[in-house]
């Protein structure tokens, strides 16, 4: 459970965080949509501790991730998982070693038991015969679930992808989409998505935070979305003449 | 406001060698790392370091040789100890600092400013890495441990080249030569020259981490913080140079 109440972040004169209040809930797919630039990879970097707010409280558990030093929030990062919006892997090891990098770190595990989880969480992200390469050799679709396997090797209580499926195609992108709802219900993962794609929207969209300009403009879930008044929401659904056309018949 | 932006910098190297004094999270991988980093520098930087000793100790000797034939008036096994003396003193760990700072200090700085611009830093970060201390101290450790050998081994090699050449021009043998070598040894140069090869590793590589590790930007900048740090680690050297010669001898 993450529960953020009123966080504000400026940068100079600029306010990219105008008050954010909301709660994120376990074994769902949380997801913060809104245009480029408003503000979703902040709050995320928020979330995580990577930017600290101006004002307001994150509370992860209880916990309370904006005062605290670098100590204290490593011990609570080792619950957390991110998926970062240009992947992050570690180039100068194979897709193998990247995974196992946090059971090297910070678990006592023989070399056996890593490579079982190793393994296992490759073949949790239908990725079992890339071990052997390098990132630089692998394509975008594969990145990802790389990326994916290695923020969940650790069974984290959280877990954060910014922007998932950017730059893939639209069924590998749905793949991915799956595989991250899956984990989420299946560990009871509290579980945040910045994400553009309306097909993941309204594909696992259990809660939907949509921002604008800095601000939570709406929220709902996947099934309410769709037939909301809120009139920037619907600009930013329907985005596309095509999109128009269709949301045109149906209201028929 | 230059000066000020210096000291602000100044602040920031301080507290980031500070950060370096943490408890590993992991004392294998650490050291594994440390291990890695030492292999790197040691075997990258042999081969140019083993050839410039060689050829430095070489030209210093005949030029000085091409001296002493004017004056006349000094022995030639003279040369011996002054190679020996200008090698241990100066020419190895000032020379082998240089070209470090030119291949360590980018290899490092490059190292480090690809894994900021790519967040792979971000994402160690959010494992609960404590990356300042996970990916500078095995850098800046790995240097400290090997550097001062590959520079014993500038000075041997120089040392010999200085033979070398004195037997290809004809100025001296190799039985005066060694003559020489064993004229006038002073420890007090020998101390000196493993002060050397303890700060300089130590400026490159923290300059080198200092730069790469706080990159801001993309591939432009990353350019430029690699350039820095080649520079500044250059520029470190010699001026540190200077002091503890000023201080020491
Ligand atoms: N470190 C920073 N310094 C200054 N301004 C920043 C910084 N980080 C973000 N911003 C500004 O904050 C605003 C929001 O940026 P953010 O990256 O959160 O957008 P976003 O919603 O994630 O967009 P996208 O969908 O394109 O990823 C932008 O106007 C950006 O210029
Ligand atoms: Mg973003």
């Amino acid at each position: 459970m993450i529960q953020v109440h009123d966080i504000r972040k400026s940068f100079g004169a600029q306010q990219v965080l105008k008050g954010i209040t909301t709660e994120f809930t376990p074994g769902q797919c949380n997801m913060v949509i809104g245009k480029s630039g408003a503000g979703k990879t902040v709050f995320m970097n928020c979330l995580v501790g990577l930017v600290v707010p101006d004002q307001g409280k994150i509370e992860l558990n209880e916990r309370n991730i904006v005062p605290m030093n670098q100590k204290e929030k490593s011990v609570l990062r080792k619950e957390m998982g991110m998926l970062f919006q240009k992947n992050a892997l570690f180039d100068s090891m194979t897709v193998e070693e990247n995974v196992r990098f946090p059971l090297d770190m910070f678990t006592a595990m023989t070399i056996a038991e890593k490579q079982e989880r190793v393994n296992f969480c490759l073949q949790r992200v239908n990725l079992p015969s890339a071990s052997h390469k390098f990132p630089s050799e692998l394509s975008g679709g594969m990145m990802k679930r790389v990326a994916l396997a290695r923020a969940m090797v650790l069974n984290p209580k959280y877990l954060f992808c910014d922007e998932p499926n950017s730059g893939l195609d639209p069924q590998t992108a749905i793949v991915i989409d799956e595989l991250i709802q899956e984990i989420t219900r299946e560990y009871q993962i509290t579980t945040v998505i910045n994400t553009h794609d309306m097909n993941s929207v309204i594909g696992i969209g259990d809660k939907i935070i949509y921002f604008y300009e800095g601000e939570k403009n709406w929220e709902g879930s996947n099934k309410e979305i769709l037939h909301t008044d809120n009139e920037r929401l619907n600009d930013f659904i329907f985005a596309s003449e095509f999109l128009k056309e269709i949301r045109k018949l149906n209201y028929k | 406001m230059i000066f000020i932006g210096t000291l602000e910098g100044f602040g920031k190297y301080v507290s980031m060698i500070g950060s370096l004094f943490a408890k590993p999270e992991k004392f294998s991988m650490y050291w594994r790392e440390t291990m890695r980093q030492m292999y790197d520098i040691g075997v990258g930087s042999f081969w140019i370091i083993a050839i410039v000793g060689t050829f430095i100790g070489a030209v210093t000797a005949v030029q000085f040789s091409n001296k002493l034939l004017t004056f006349g008036f000094i022995p030639m096994w003279w040369m011996g100890s002054m190679t020996r003396d200008s090698m241990i003193l100066e020419l190895a760990p000032t020379i082998s600092a240089l070209l470090l700072a030119g291949k360590v200090g980018s290899n490092i700085a490059t190292e480090l400013g690809t894994m900021r611009i790519t967040e792979q830093i971000d994402a160690m970060d959010i494992m609960g890495v404590n990356t300042r201390a996970f990916l500078l101290g095995p850098k800046i450790l790995g240097g400290l441990m090997i550097v001062p050998s590959l520079i014993i081994m500038a000075m041997l090699l120089g040392t010999i080249g200085g033979a070398i050449a004195g037997e290809l021009g004809g100025y001296y043998s190799w039985e005066e030569y060694k003559y020489g070598l064993q004229d006038d040894f002073q420890p007090k140069y020998v101390r000196l020259m493993f002060i050397k090869s303890i700060v300089f590793p130590f400026l490159i590589t923290s300059i080198a981490c200092f730069k790469g590790f706080y990159v801001k930007g993309g591939a432009l900048q990353l350019g430029k913080a690699s350039t820095d740090a080649v520079v500044y680690s250059s520029i470190a050297v010699v001026v540190a140079n200077f002091v503890i010669a000023f201080l020491f001898l």
